[in-house]
Protein backbone atom coordinates (compact mmCIF):
# COMPACT_ATOMS: atom_id res chain seq x y z
CA UNK A 1 0.00 0.00 0.00
CA UNK A 2 1.52 2.96 -1.06
CA UNK A 3 1.99 6.14 1.48
CA UNK A 4 -0.56 8.80 1.52
CA UNK A 5 0.87 12.31 0.98
CA UNK A 6 -0.74 15.04 2.61
CA UNK A 7 -1.49 17.43 -0.49
CA UNK A 8 -0.60 20.88 1.43
CA UNK A 9 -1.97 23.20 -1.29
CA UNK A 10 -4.94 22.10 -1.56
CA UNK A 11 -5.09 24.37 1.50
CA UNK A 12 -4.53 27.46 -0.47
CA UNK A 13 -8.06 27.47 -1.59
CA UNK A 14 -10.24 29.37 0.82
CA UNK A 15 -12.97 26.68 0.64
CA UNK A 16 -10.44 24.36 2.39
CA UNK A 17 -8.72 26.61 4.85
CA UNK A 18 -11.54 27.86 6.19
CA UNK A 19 -12.67 24.85 7.89
CA UNK A 20 -8.95 23.98 9.00
CA UNK A 21 -8.83 26.89 10.81
CA UNK A 22 -12.16 26.86 12.33
CA UNK A 23 -10.77 23.54 13.67
CA UNK A 24 -7.32 24.43 15.04
CA UNK A 25 -8.89 28.09 16.72
CA UNK A 26 -10.36 26.16 19.88
CA UNK A 27 -6.62 24.67 20.32
CA UNK A 28 -5.14 27.63 19.94
CA UNK A 29 -7.38 29.55 22.33
CA UNK A 30 -6.73 27.27 25.33
CA UNK A 31 -2.83 27.29 24.33
CA UNK A 32 -3.06 31.11 24.60
CA UNK A 33 -4.78 31.04 27.91
CA UNK A 34 -2.38 28.42 29.42
CA UNK A 35 0.75 30.44 28.70
CA UNK A 36 -0.99 33.89 29.68
CA UNK A 37 -1.78 32.18 33.07
CA UNK A 38 1.46 30.69 33.54
CA UNK A 39 3.36 33.34 32.45
CA UNK A 40 1.49 36.30 34.48
CA UNK A 41 1.77 34.09 37.45
CA UNK A 42 5.85 34.08 37.38
CA UNK A 43 6.25 37.66 35.89
CA UNK A 44 4.00 38.95 39.26
CA UNK A 45 4.84 36.27 41.92
CA UNK A 46 8.33 34.49 40.80
CA UNK A 47 10.46 37.26 39.65
CA UNK A 48 11.91 38.70 42.10
CA UNK A 49 12.19 42.62 42.29
CA UNK A 50 14.65 44.51 40.48
CA UNK A 51 17.35 46.19 42.36
CA UNK A 52 16.78 49.33 40.60
CA UNK A 53 13.88 49.63 39.29
CA UNK A 54 11.82 48.25 42.35
CA UNK A 55 8.05 46.78 41.11
CA UNK A 56 7.75 48.63 38.09
CA UNK A 57 9.80 46.88 35.82
CA UNK A 58 7.46 44.12 35.37
CA UNK A 59 5.86 46.00 32.89
CA UNK A 60 8.53 44.43 30.54
CA UNK A 61 6.36 41.45 30.82
CA UNK A 62 4.09 42.65 28.49
CA UNK A 63 6.30 45.41 26.61
CA UNK A 64 8.45 43.46 25.00
CA UNK A 65 6.16 40.41 23.74
CA UNK A 66 4.33 42.90 22.50
CA UNK A 67 6.87 45.24 20.63
CA UNK A 68 8.93 41.86 19.38
CA UNK A 69 4.77 40.77 17.81
CA UNK A 70 4.51 44.45 16.44
CA UNK A 71 8.17 44.03 14.34
CA UNK A 72 7.60 40.16 13.54
CA UNK A 73 3.71 40.37 12.31
CA UNK A 74 5.11 42.92 9.85
CA UNK A 75 7.56 40.79 8.26
CA UNK A 76 4.91 37.83 8.22
CA UNK A 77 2.43 40.49 6.69
CA UNK A 78 4.69 41.50 3.87
CA UNK A 79 5.69 38.19 3.53
CA UNK A 80 2.14 36.49 3.03
CA UNK A 81 1.07 40.07 0.99
CA UNK A 82 4.52 39.48 -1.38
CA UNK A 83 3.35 36.02 -2.04
CA UNK A 84 -0.21 36.67 -2.54
CA UNK A 85 1.12 39.57 -5.01
CA UNK A 86 4.16 37.18 -6.44
CA UNK A 87 1.88 34.27 -6.85
CA UNK A 88 -1.12 35.23 -7.33
CA UNK A 89 -2.82 34.05 -4.56
CA UNK A 90 -5.50 35.50 -2.72
CA UNK A 91 -5.72 33.68 0.20
CA UNK A 92 -1.95 34.74 1.00
CA UNK A 93 -3.62 38.29 0.59
CA UNK A 94 -5.95 37.86 2.74
CA UNK A 95 -3.77 36.62 5.83
CA UNK A 96 -1.60 39.98 4.97
CA UNK A 97 -5.27 41.78 5.81
CA UNK A 98 -5.91 39.68 8.71
CA UNK A 99 -2.47 40.10 10.80
CA UNK A 100 -2.26 44.13 9.79
CA UNK A 101 -4.86 44.96 12.47
CA UNK A 102 -3.35 42.86 15.11
CA UNK A 103 0.15 43.52 14.54
CA UNK A 104 -1.10 47.20 14.59
CA UNK A 105 -2.67 46.90 17.88
CA UNK A 106 0.64 44.84 19.31
CA UNK A 107 2.73 48.04 18.05
CA UNK A 108 0.56 50.32 19.80
CA UNK A 109 0.68 48.55 22.94
CA UNK A 110 4.43 48.92 22.60
CA UNK A 111 4.15 51.93 22.58
CA UNK A 112 1.92 52.97 25.38
CA UNK A 113 3.61 50.77 27.55
CA UNK A 114 6.91 51.94 26.86
CA UNK A 115 5.73 54.86 27.59
CA UNK A 116 4.41 54.46 30.91
CA UNK A 117 7.78 52.30 32.10
CA UNK A 118 9.23 55.48 30.70
CA UNK A 119 8.32 57.62 33.20
CA UNK A 120 9.12 55.47 36.44
CA UNK A 121 12.24 54.14 34.79
CA UNK A 122 13.98 57.07 33.11
CA UNK A 123 11.75 60.44 34.33
CA UNK A 124 10.24 61.09 31.06
CA UNK A 125 7.05 59.33 29.06
CA UNK A 126 8.86 60.14 25.21
CA UNK A 127 12.27 60.45 23.96
CA UNK A 128 12.81 61.02 20.36
CA UNK A 129 15.56 57.99 20.12
CA UNK A 130 16.18 55.78 17.37
CA UNK A 131 14.40 52.88 18.49
CA UNK A 132 11.46 54.50 19.84
CA UNK A 133 11.40 57.07 16.59
CA UNK A 134 11.54 53.88 13.80
CA UNK A 135 8.47 51.96 16.08
CA UNK A 136 6.47 54.91 15.40
CA UNK A 137 7.12 54.87 11.76
CA UNK A 138 6.38 51.16 12.15
CA UNK A 139 2.77 52.43 13.98
CA UNK A 140 2.47 54.58 10.77
CA UNK A 141 3.70 52.04 7.94
CA UNK A 142 0.61 49.47 9.97
CA UNK A 143 -1.77 52.47 9.48
CA UNK A 144 -0.73 53.32 6.17
CA UNK A 145 -1.24 50.07 4.74
CA UNK A 146 -4.33 49.24 6.48
CA UNK A 147 -5.91 52.70 5.44
CA UNK A 148 -4.38 52.46 1.77
CA UNK A 149 -6.38 48.38 1.72
CA UNK A 150 -9.60 50.35 3.28
CA UNK A 151 -9.75 53.06 0.61
CA UNK A 152 -9.13 50.89 -2.81
CA UNK A 153 -12.73 49.31 -3.60
CA UNK A 154 -11.49 46.12 -5.96
CA UNK A 155 -10.04 43.78 -3.81
CA UNK A 156 -7.07 42.16 -5.59
CA UNK A 157 -5.91 45.75 -6.38
CA UNK A 158 -5.97 46.31 -3.04
CA UNK A 159 -3.92 43.47 -2.25
CA UNK A 160 -1.45 44.53 -4.67
CA UNK A 161 -1.56 48.07 -3.76
CA UNK A 162 -0.52 46.65 0.20
CA UNK A 163 2.01 44.25 -1.00
CA UNK A 164 3.92 47.23 -2.46
CA UNK A 165 3.49 49.33 0.42
CA UNK A 166 4.36 46.45 3.15
CA UNK A 167 7.63 45.78 0.97
CA UNK A 168 8.54 48.89 0.48
CA UNK A 169 8.07 49.64 4.50
CA UNK A 170 10.37 46.19 5.58
CA UNK A 171 13.33 47.94 5.94
CA UNK A 172 12.01 49.52 8.73
CA UNK A 173 11.91 46.65 10.56
CA UNK A 174 16.22 45.75 10.84
CA UNK A 175 16.39 49.41 11.96
CA UNK A 176 13.86 49.13 15.17
CA UNK A 177 16.04 45.98 15.54
CA UNK A 178 19.84 47.06 15.43
CA UNK A 179 18.84 50.52 15.97
CA UNK A 180 19.72 50.17 19.87
CA UNK A 181 23.42 48.70 18.55
CA UNK A 182 24.15 51.48 15.53
CA UNK A 183 23.16 54.45 18.20
CA UNK A 184 24.09 55.09 21.57
CA UNK A 185 20.98 56.49 22.95
CA UNK A 186 18.58 55.88 25.54
CA UNK A 187 17.21 52.94 25.21
CA UNK A 188 19.07 49.77 26.67
CA UNK A 189 21.30 47.78 24.68
CA UNK A 190 20.07 44.11 23.68
CA UNK A 191 19.13 41.84 26.74
CA UNK A 192 19.63 38.36 24.44
CA UNK A 193 22.55 37.26 23.11
CA UNK A 194 23.79 33.93 21.74
CA UNK A 195 25.53 33.39 24.97
CA UNK A 196 24.62 34.74 27.68
CA UNK A 197 21.40 36.82 29.11
CA UNK A 198 22.02 39.65 31.59
CA UNK A 199 18.58 38.87 33.39
CA UNK A 200 17.12 36.74 36.72
CA UNK A 201 16.23 33.60 35.20
CA UNK A 202 12.61 33.31 36.07
CA UNK A 203 12.18 36.82 34.67
CA UNK A 204 13.82 35.39 31.75
CA UNK A 205 10.95 32.59 31.60
CA UNK A 206 8.29 35.05 32.22
CA UNK A 207 8.46 37.45 29.42
CA UNK A 208 9.82 34.51 27.05
CA UNK A 209 6.30 32.14 28.08
CA UNK A 210 4.61 35.65 27.91
CA UNK A 211 5.90 35.77 24.34
CA UNK A 212 4.80 32.65 23.71
CA UNK A 213 1.36 33.15 24.41
CA UNK A 214 0.74 36.97 22.49
CA UNK A 215 2.03 34.68 19.99
CA UNK A 216 -0.20 31.81 19.87
CA UNK A 217 -2.90 35.19 21.07
CA UNK A 218 -1.60 36.08 17.33
CA UNK A 219 -2.68 32.91 15.55
CA UNK A 220 -6.09 32.30 16.94
CA UNK A 221 -6.91 36.09 16.31
CA UNK A 222 -5.38 36.05 12.60
CA UNK A 223 -6.97 32.77 12.08
CA UNK A 224 -10.60 34.09 13.09
CA UNK A 225 -10.57 37.08 11.51
CA UNK A 226 -9.19 35.90 8.16
CA UNK A 227 -12.51 33.32 8.36
CA UNK A 228 -14.52 36.33 8.21
CA UNK A 229 -12.69 38.02 5.60
CA UNK A 230 -12.82 34.81 3.68
CA UNK A 231 -16.70 34.73 4.17
CA UNK A 232 -17.24 38.47 3.07
CA UNK A 233 -14.81 38.22 0.09
CA UNK A 234 -15.97 34.47 -1.29
CA UNK A 235 -19.57 35.09 -0.38
CA UNK A 236 -21.02 34.98 -3.71
CA UNK A 237 -18.88 31.28 -4.32
CA UNK A 238 -20.53 28.04 -4.30
CA UNK A 239 -19.12 26.48 -1.36
CA UNK A 240 -20.91 28.99 1.11
CA UNK A 241 -24.21 29.87 -0.78
CA UNK A 242 -24.60 26.25 -0.95
CA UNK A 243 -24.08 26.16 2.97
CA UNK A 244 -26.35 28.69 3.77
CA UNK A 245 -29.23 27.59 1.34
CA UNK B 1 9.04 51.74 -37.98
CA UNK B 2 12.04 51.65 -35.57
CA UNK B 3 10.81 52.20 -31.74
CA UNK B 4 13.09 54.90 -29.92
CA UNK B 5 15.73 54.51 -28.49
CA UNK B 6 16.23 53.94 -24.63
CA UNK B 7 17.47 57.73 -24.27
CA UNK B 8 15.36 59.58 -26.44
CA UNK B 9 12.33 58.01 -24.77
CA UNK B 10 13.50 59.38 -21.81
CA UNK B 11 14.25 62.53 -23.14
CA UNK B 12 10.81 62.93 -24.91
CA UNK B 13 8.94 61.93 -21.77
CA UNK B 14 10.38 64.21 -20.18
CA UNK B 15 10.60 67.28 -22.14
CA UNK B 16 6.53 66.61 -22.63
CA UNK B 17 6.44 66.67 -18.56
CA UNK B 18 8.20 69.78 -19.23
CA UNK B 19 6.33 71.31 -21.53
CA UNK B 20 2.89 70.21 -19.74
CA UNK B 21 4.36 71.61 -16.57
CA UNK B 22 5.14 74.98 -18.39
CA UNK B 23 1.52 75.11 -19.80
CA UNK B 24 0.27 74.96 -16.09
CA UNK B 25 2.84 77.30 -14.76
CA UNK B 26 -0.15 78.30 -11.91
CA UNK B 27 0.01 74.40 -10.57
CA UNK B 28 3.63 74.72 -9.84
CA UNK B 29 3.55 78.19 -8.56
CA UNK B 30 0.79 77.10 -6.08
CA UNK B 31 3.44 74.63 -4.68
CA UNK B 32 6.30 77.44 -4.28
CA UNK B 33 3.90 80.40 -2.67
CA UNK B 34 2.55 77.42 0.04
CA UNK B 35 5.86 76.61 0.93
CA UNK B 36 6.93 80.48 1.33
CA UNK B 37 3.11 81.01 3.42
CA UNK B 38 3.61 78.03 5.72
CA UNK B 39 7.47 79.03 6.33
CA UNK B 40 6.29 82.94 7.53
CA UNK B 41 3.62 81.55 9.35
CA UNK B 42 5.98 80.27 12.24
CA UNK B 43 7.72 82.96 13.09
CA UNK B 44 4.12 84.95 13.51
CA UNK B 45 2.74 82.16 15.07
CA UNK B 46 6.31 81.36 17.88
CA UNK B 47 7.38 84.82 18.00
CA UNK B 48 10.16 86.85 16.73
CA UNK B 49 12.86 86.27 19.21
CA UNK B 50 15.91 85.81 17.36
CA UNK B 51 17.03 82.75 19.06
CA UNK B 52 14.14 80.65 19.25
CA UNK B 53 13.88 81.36 15.26
CA UNK B 54 17.37 80.17 14.85
CA UNK B 55 16.87 76.54 16.43
CA UNK B 56 13.36 76.10 14.65
CA UNK B 57 14.86 77.46 11.54
CA UNK B 58 16.13 73.82 9.97
CA UNK B 59 13.03 71.87 11.41
CA UNK B 60 10.24 74.68 9.62
CA UNK B 61 12.39 74.51 6.50
CA UNK B 62 12.26 71.11 6.01
CA UNK B 63 8.58 70.56 6.74
CA UNK B 64 7.38 72.94 4.87
CA UNK B 65 9.18 71.51 1.85
CA UNK B 66 8.23 68.20 2.91
CA UNK B 67 4.38 69.28 2.99
CA UNK B 68 5.00 71.25 -0.32
CA UNK B 69 6.37 68.43 -2.31
CA UNK B 70 3.50 66.05 -0.98
CA UNK B 71 1.12 68.79 -2.26
CA UNK B 72 2.16 68.68 -5.66
CA UNK B 73 2.80 64.87 -5.95
CA UNK B 74 -0.87 63.82 -7.35
CA UNK B 75 0.53 66.01 -10.36
CA UNK B 76 3.30 63.54 -11.80
CA UNK B 77 1.03 60.49 -12.69
CA UNK B 78 -2.77 62.01 -12.19
CA UNK B 79 -3.02 64.22 -15.50
CA UNK B 80 -1.83 61.10 -17.75
CA UNK B 81 -3.58 58.86 -15.46
CA UNK B 82 -7.61 60.42 -16.60
CA UNK B 83 -6.69 60.59 -20.02
CA UNK B 84 -5.60 57.47 -21.17
CA UNK B 85 -1.73 58.46 -21.14
CA UNK B 86 -0.29 56.34 -18.63
CA UNK B 87 -1.84 53.46 -19.67
CA UNK B 88 -0.38 53.83 -23.27
CA UNK B 89 3.13 54.77 -21.64
CA UNK B 90 3.21 51.20 -19.71
CA UNK B 91 2.36 49.77 -22.83
CA UNK B 92 5.25 50.49 -25.03
CA UNK B 93 8.49 48.07 -25.56
CA UNK B 94 10.80 50.65 -23.63
CA UNK B 95 11.03 49.45 -19.50
CA UNK B 96 8.42 51.30 -17.32
CA UNK B 97 11.07 52.19 -15.05
CA UNK B 98 12.64 54.86 -17.66
CA UNK B 99 9.52 56.36 -18.00
CA UNK B 100 8.46 56.67 -14.09
CA UNK B 101 12.45 58.04 -14.02
CA UNK B 102 11.72 60.77 -16.64
CA UNK B 103 8.60 61.88 -14.85
CA UNK B 104 10.32 61.86 -11.63
CA UNK B 105 13.27 64.09 -13.04
CA UNK B 106 10.59 66.33 -14.63
CA UNK B 107 8.58 66.85 -11.16
CA UNK B 108 11.91 67.69 -9.32
CA UNK B 109 12.58 70.20 -11.86
CA UNK B 110 9.60 71.85 -11.87
CA UNK B 111 8.32 71.20 -8.38
CA UNK B 112 11.15 71.12 -6.14
CA UNK B 113 13.97 72.80 -7.75
CA UNK B 114 11.73 76.24 -6.84
CA UNK B 115 11.81 75.36 -3.27
CA UNK B 116 15.60 74.59 -3.18
CA UNK B 117 16.10 78.24 -4.55
CA UNK B 118 13.67 80.13 -2.60
CA UNK B 119 15.04 78.67 0.94
CA UNK B 120 17.87 80.46 1.19
CA UNK B 121 15.97 84.03 1.00
CA UNK B 122 13.90 82.15 3.42
CA UNK B 123 15.95 80.92 6.11
CA UNK B 124 17.13 84.77 5.87
CA UNK B 125 13.62 85.50 8.22
CA UNK B 126 15.08 83.21 10.25
CA UNK B 127 18.89 84.63 10.52
CA UNK B 128 20.42 82.02 9.31
CA UNK B 129 24.18 82.54 9.10
CA UNK B 130 25.51 82.96 5.63
CA UNK B 131 27.15 78.95 6.12
CA UNK B 132 23.36 77.81 7.63
CA UNK B 133 22.15 78.87 4.52
CA UNK B 134 24.58 77.52 2.07
CA UNK B 135 23.70 73.83 4.12
CA UNK B 136 20.26 74.43 3.50
CA UNK B 137 20.47 74.41 -0.41
CA UNK B 138 22.65 71.38 -0.01
CA UNK B 139 20.35 69.54 2.40
CA UNK B 140 18.00 70.29 0.10
CA UNK B 141 19.23 69.71 -3.37
CA UNK B 142 20.13 66.25 -2.11
CA UNK B 143 17.28 65.58 0.22
CA UNK B 144 14.30 66.65 -2.33
CA UNK B 145 14.81 64.18 -4.99
CA UNK B 146 14.70 61.59 -2.42
CA UNK B 147 10.96 63.63 -1.94
CA UNK B 148 10.05 63.10 -5.30
CA UNK B 149 11.50 59.96 -5.52
CA UNK B 150 10.07 58.48 -2.41
CA UNK B 151 6.76 60.63 -3.38
CA UNK B 152 6.63 58.50 -6.52
CA UNK B 153 5.56 55.28 -5.08
CA UNK B 154 2.65 56.78 -3.06
CA UNK B 155 1.30 58.66 -6.09
CA UNK B 156 1.47 55.52 -8.10
CA UNK B 157 -0.63 53.26 -5.15
CA UNK B 158 -3.22 56.19 -4.88
CA UNK B 159 -3.93 56.54 -8.41
CA UNK B 160 -7.63 57.69 -8.95
CA UNK B 161 -8.63 56.65 -5.28
CA UNK B 162 -11.25 58.98 -3.84
CA UNK B 163 -9.06 60.30 -1.10
CA UNK B 164 -5.85 60.26 -2.51
CA UNK B 165 -4.14 63.36 -1.53
CA UNK B 166 -4.67 62.48 2.26
CA UNK B 167 -4.16 59.12 1.98
CA UNK B 168 -0.57 59.76 -0.06
CA UNK B 169 0.49 62.08 3.00
CA UNK B 170 -0.14 59.19 5.14
CA UNK B 171 2.20 56.19 3.02
CA UNK B 172 4.77 58.83 2.07
CA UNK B 173 5.75 61.04 5.65
CA UNK B 174 6.72 58.02 7.57
CA UNK B 175 9.21 57.39 4.55
CA UNK B 176 10.05 60.58 4.85
CA UNK B 177 11.33 60.50 8.13
CA UNK B 178 14.72 59.64 7.56
CA UNK B 179 15.74 62.04 5.07
CA UNK B 180 13.80 64.73 7.21
CA UNK B 181 16.46 63.87 10.02
CA UNK B 182 19.21 64.09 8.05
CA UNK B 183 18.22 67.03 6.48
CA UNK B 184 17.69 69.02 9.19
CA UNK B 185 20.49 67.49 11.50
CA UNK B 186 22.76 69.31 8.44
CA UNK B 187 21.74 72.32 9.34
CA UNK B 188 21.71 72.24 13.08
CA UNK B 189 25.14 70.79 12.82
CA UNK B 190 26.34 74.20 11.42
CA UNK B 191 24.27 76.38 13.94
CA UNK B 192 25.66 73.91 16.56
CA UNK B 193 29.06 73.78 15.68
CA UNK B 194 28.98 70.19 15.08
CA UNK B 195 30.67 68.34 11.96
CA UNK B 196 28.14 68.11 8.86
CA UNK B 197 29.69 65.89 6.55
CA UNK B 198 28.13 63.01 7.76
CA UNK B 199 24.33 64.02 7.96
CA UNK B 200 25.20 64.92 3.89
CA UNK B 201 27.18 62.27 3.38
CA UNK B 202 23.58 59.87 4.66
CA UNK B 203 21.25 61.98 2.48
CA UNK B 204 23.62 61.48 -0.32
CA UNK B 205 23.33 57.64 0.42
CA UNK B 206 19.14 57.76 0.57
CA UNK B 207 19.44 59.60 -2.37
CA UNK B 208 21.61 56.73 -4.05
CA UNK B 209 19.29 54.03 -2.34
CA UNK B 210 15.75 56.10 -3.58
CA UNK B 211 17.58 56.48 -7.38
CA UNK B 212 17.61 52.64 -7.25
CA UNK B 213 14.93 51.76 -5.46
CA UNK B 214 12.40 54.28 -6.55
CA UNK B 215 11.58 53.81 -9.46
CA UNK B 216 11.03 50.21 -9.51
CA UNK B 217 8.60 50.15 -7.12
CA UNK B 218 7.01 52.70 -8.75
CA UNK B 219 6.54 51.18 -12.20
CA UNK B 220 5.15 48.04 -9.89
CA UNK B 221 2.78 49.85 -7.82
CA UNK B 222 1.47 51.81 -11.66
CA UNK B 223 1.32 48.53 -13.27
CA UNK B 224 -0.93 47.58 -10.27
CA UNK B 225 -3.16 50.88 -10.22
CA UNK B 226 -3.82 51.25 -13.54
CA UNK B 227 -5.20 47.66 -14.33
Amino acid sequence: MSKRRINWYKYAAPANFYPLAGKTIPFFTVVTALLFVVGLYIGFFVAPTDFQQGESYRIIFIHVPAAWMGMFLYVLMAVYAGIGWAFNARLASMMATAISTTGAIFTFISLVTGSLWGRPAWGVYWVWDARMTSTLILMFLYIGFISLQASIDDPRRADRAGAVLALVGLINVPIIYFSVQWWNTLHQGATFTARSFKMAPSMLWAMLILMGACWMYSIAVVLVRVRCIIREREREAPWLTEAMA
Amino acid sequence: MRAPSLQSMFGWVLWRDLILAWRHRADVLATLFFFVIVTSLFPLGIGPEPQTLQTIAPGIVWVAALLASMLSLGRIFGNDYQDGTLEQLLLTRQPAYLVVLAKILAHWLVSEVPLVLMAPVLGLQFGLSQNSLLIVVVSLLLGTPVLSLIGSIGAALTLGLRAANVLVALLVLPLYIPVLIFGTGAIQSTVNGTATQPWLLLLGATLILAFVFAPWATSAALKISVE
